[in-house]
């Protein structure tokens, strides 16, 4: 179903599982509704993937999944010839004693010979219902890919040589993300609906683990967010995302703890943080962390 | 809500396009395409939720994270203007950014004019009238930086614009055609087997495409550089036009004092004099002390992964008095060396005769750059430039700072 208002959009995000805040529920329903793609940029591991599973349950249909990553070319992400395949084809019809060259040539360059890549793919309604297209992580493509994928979100076709053009009879409902290892292309960007994920507030990453972590004790849940919370505000090179929070509070859960011990968060550290220096940055300011996680104002 | 009606139908564009010039008073730049997509945008919506209406605004109109709160900004002045009462405050969480210590600006020598350079105003003097004979630039090139007059410096810096810098290419993933490639070109060759019935007369080949290296610049500012700023600047902003007239799309620049500010965005503008004022109003800490570890911690921690990709080349434009802990710089020197293809020390006083590098910083920053350059006068520039341009494909080989 596709929502009629923000509110049903938020609803809707939300029965899935996905807690956000109003500007992206406002976001996503502009998109929808103006047929624009979304760009969601954030920090790593704030749900910027999560949100487009949602998007396709919540609208009952295919999700399509193109992974960027730098001189990913045409034959990788639109469509590619098998070849091997066409050389059999090309064997069997001269065994067969064709001989026109056309023929040959209409043969071989059929569809049934086409390797459909995401963006082709996502060119193809199923029972009338576009697909929810991913390109993930653009920043790690090249400007050459960025120009192509501005004029196919434009133009919503693509023209094969040897076939003609394929062109969307409903255009894909697209999503784009970057983690910002280099600027997106202003010219792209105007196109799209832009929405800055932040790291969430104590209330909102509370949520988020009670949802996603079934059986997490409240208090432990609670300490778990507070110390994550506090730990974000540490200088650090790689502060922890959501999903890492959720990874630390299921471990904790499967060592059986209730509550945060400073022994237990020494030992656990590395779930939370990526890189050694942090590790011992935090190691240090353990306690410090620890003694305002105890104290969760909030609930 | 019980606001009044702001507007009614007819009105939403000419509001929408005004709204759009608050936003352009603040510097930002939209498009006319961006305002037809946000008027699109409110017709969709309940325009009388100031909430809804700000992140309608907020999604179709701003496309970098660092500009929201700039749109915050202008986003009251226009509701103000409209009459309307604050909404409650808990509504709009402020975007934080990393906190900027304020500091008093010091009078810098930059983006200000001498009273006699006459940059900028007047006519334009024909560079044929004050040509230089080659003698005169063989002393020029050689002169340095803080021995020149205000004229000689006004000529060293029309050599500068002159100078073709380039920097070496690096192999990308994409490929394309060539005779005596190391890839099979299946496309192509199966192509043309078809005009020969099937037969595989010959293999088409593609090779690696190259590209200019990404370029990193960061820069010293502060007091004991203050001889050299100026000239850096004009030097760093003749460095990132003729860049981009090869094709590499930005050359990142960052200059640091007490602490660091990006001014790639300032250096874009094609005249320098625009460049230069620029930079002098975002930049708030000129010609103060110097805390290199501290701002190369800015830069690792913020910047690093986004502008060191694709086999990066980092100048470091310093003389290496520092302020801060040398453990913090050693440090922070080692892992910008391991984030980057090349790192490059570039020191004004290495030009001096009999100058060591005795000074703390350096002594702890020095084992971990690739090459250690003068930059005094316009000769060791070129001689720079020479670097830049052999670069060897494989990183220098370094000192492993750990075991292992």
């Amino acid at each position: 179903m596709i929502p009629t208002s923000i509110e049903e959009t938020q609803k809707a995000l939300e029965a899935h599982h996905y807690i956000t805040e109003k500007g992206l529920a406002v976001s996503v329903f502009l998109a929808l509704k103006l047929g624009r793609p979304l760009l969601l940029e954030g920090e790593p591991g704030v749900g910027k993937t999560e949100i487009v599973k949602v998007l396709a349950d919540m609208l009952q249909t295919r999700l399509i999944r193109l992974q960027c990553y730098e001189g990913l070319d045409i034959n990788n992400a639109v469509y590619e010839w098998d070849y091997a395949r066409q050389m059999m084809q090309i064997r069997l019809l001269e065994a067969s004693g064709e001989r026109d060259q056309s023929k040959v040539r209409h043969e071989v360059f059929s569809s049934e010979f086409l390797l459909e890549r995401p963006l082709l793919q996502a060119l193809k309604s199923v029972n009338g219902k576009p697909p929810v297209l991913l390109i993930d992580e653009l920043d790690r493509a090249d400007e050459e890919f960025e120009a192509f994928l501005l004029e196919f979100l434009s133009d919503w076709q693509i023209t094969i040589p040897e076939v003609g053009t394929v062109k969307a009879e409903k255009p894909p409902v697209v999503v784009i993300t970057s983690n910002r290892t280099r600027e997106i292309h202003d010219a792209l960007k105007r196109r799209c609906l832009y929405f800055w994920i932040d790291y969430p507030d104590f209330q909102k990453e509370y949520r988020i683990v009670r949802e996603k972590v079934p059986g997490v004790p409240e208090k432990l849940a609670a300490q778990v967010v507070a110390f994550v919370q506090e730990l974000r505000k540490e200088d650090l090179y790689k502060a922890p995302g959501v999903a890492e929070t959720l990874d630390w509070a299921s471990s904790l859960m499967a060592l059986d703890a209730v509550r945060l011990e400073p022994a237990l968060v020494e030992e656990t550290l590395g779930v939370l943080l990526k890189y050694q220096d942090d590790v011992v940055r935090a190691k240090n300011a353990a306690q410090d962390l620890l003694a305002r996680a105890q104290m969760p104002t909030l609930l | 809500m019980s606001t009044e009606p702001a507007f009614s139908g007819g009105q939403l564009l000419s509001h929408a396009v005004g709204f759009v010039r608050e936003l352009r008073s603040e510097g930002m730049v939209v498009t006319p395409g961006q305002t037809t997509l946000f008027a699109q945008a409110l017709a969709e919506v309940s325009i009388f939720d100031p909430q809804i209406f700000y992140h309608t605004a907020r999604s179709t109109l701003v496309t970098r994270h660092e500009d929201y709160p700039k749109f915050e900004g202008a986003f009251w002045k226009f509701w103000q203007k409209l009459g309307l009462e604050r909404f409650p405050g808990e509504l709009l969480q402020p975007t934080p950014l990393p906190p900027h210590k304020e500091q008093k600006p010091r009078p810098g020598e930059v983006g200000r004019e001498g009273k006699k350079s006459s940059q900028g105003q007047g006519p334009p003097v024909r560079v044929v009238d004050r040509a230089l004979t080659y003698s005169e630039q063989e002393v020029l090139r050689q002169k340095r930086f803080d021995q020149m007059s205000e004229a000689e410096l006004e000529a060293a810096r029309r050599l500068l614009s002159g100078f073709e810098w380039r920097i070496s290419e690096r192999p990308t993933r994409r490929l394309r055609p060539a005779p005596a490639g190391s890839y099979l070109d299946l496309r192509r060759s199966f192509r043309q087997a078809l005009r020969h019935q099937g037969e595989f007369l010959r293999l088409e080949r593609r090779k690696r495409k190259t590209k200019p290296r990404p370029l990193v610049l960061i820069a010293d500012v502060s007091g004991s550089m203050e001889r050299y700023s100026r000239m850096l600047l004009h030097f760093l902003h003749a460095f990132a036009l003729a860049q981009t007239r090869h094709g590499v799309r930005t050359v990142e620049a960052f200059v640091f004092g007490t602490r660091l500010t990006r001014i790639t965005r300032s250096l874009k503008k094609r005249s320098v004099d625009a460049a230069l004022a620029e930079v002098g109003r975002t930049v708030k800490d000129w010609s103060g002390g110097t805390r290199i570890g501290s701002s190369l911690h800015q830069f690792n921690r913020i910047w690093a992964k986004r502008v060191l990709g694709q086999g990066a080349v980092v100048l470091l434009i310093s003389d290496g008095w520092d302020q801060g802990e040398p453990e913090l710089l050693a440090f922070e020197m080692e892992r910008l060396q391991k984030s980057c293809h090349r790192l490059i020390w570039l020191n004004p006083l290495l030009g001096t005769p009999g100058y060591q590098p005795l000074t703390r910083g350096l002594q702890a920053a020095l084992p971990f750059t690739d090459d250690f350059l003068p930059v005094h006068n316009l000769a060791s520039l070129e001689g720079l430039a020479k670097a830049l341009e052999s670069l060897s494909l494989r990183p220098a080989t370094r000192r492993s700072g750990m075991a292992g």
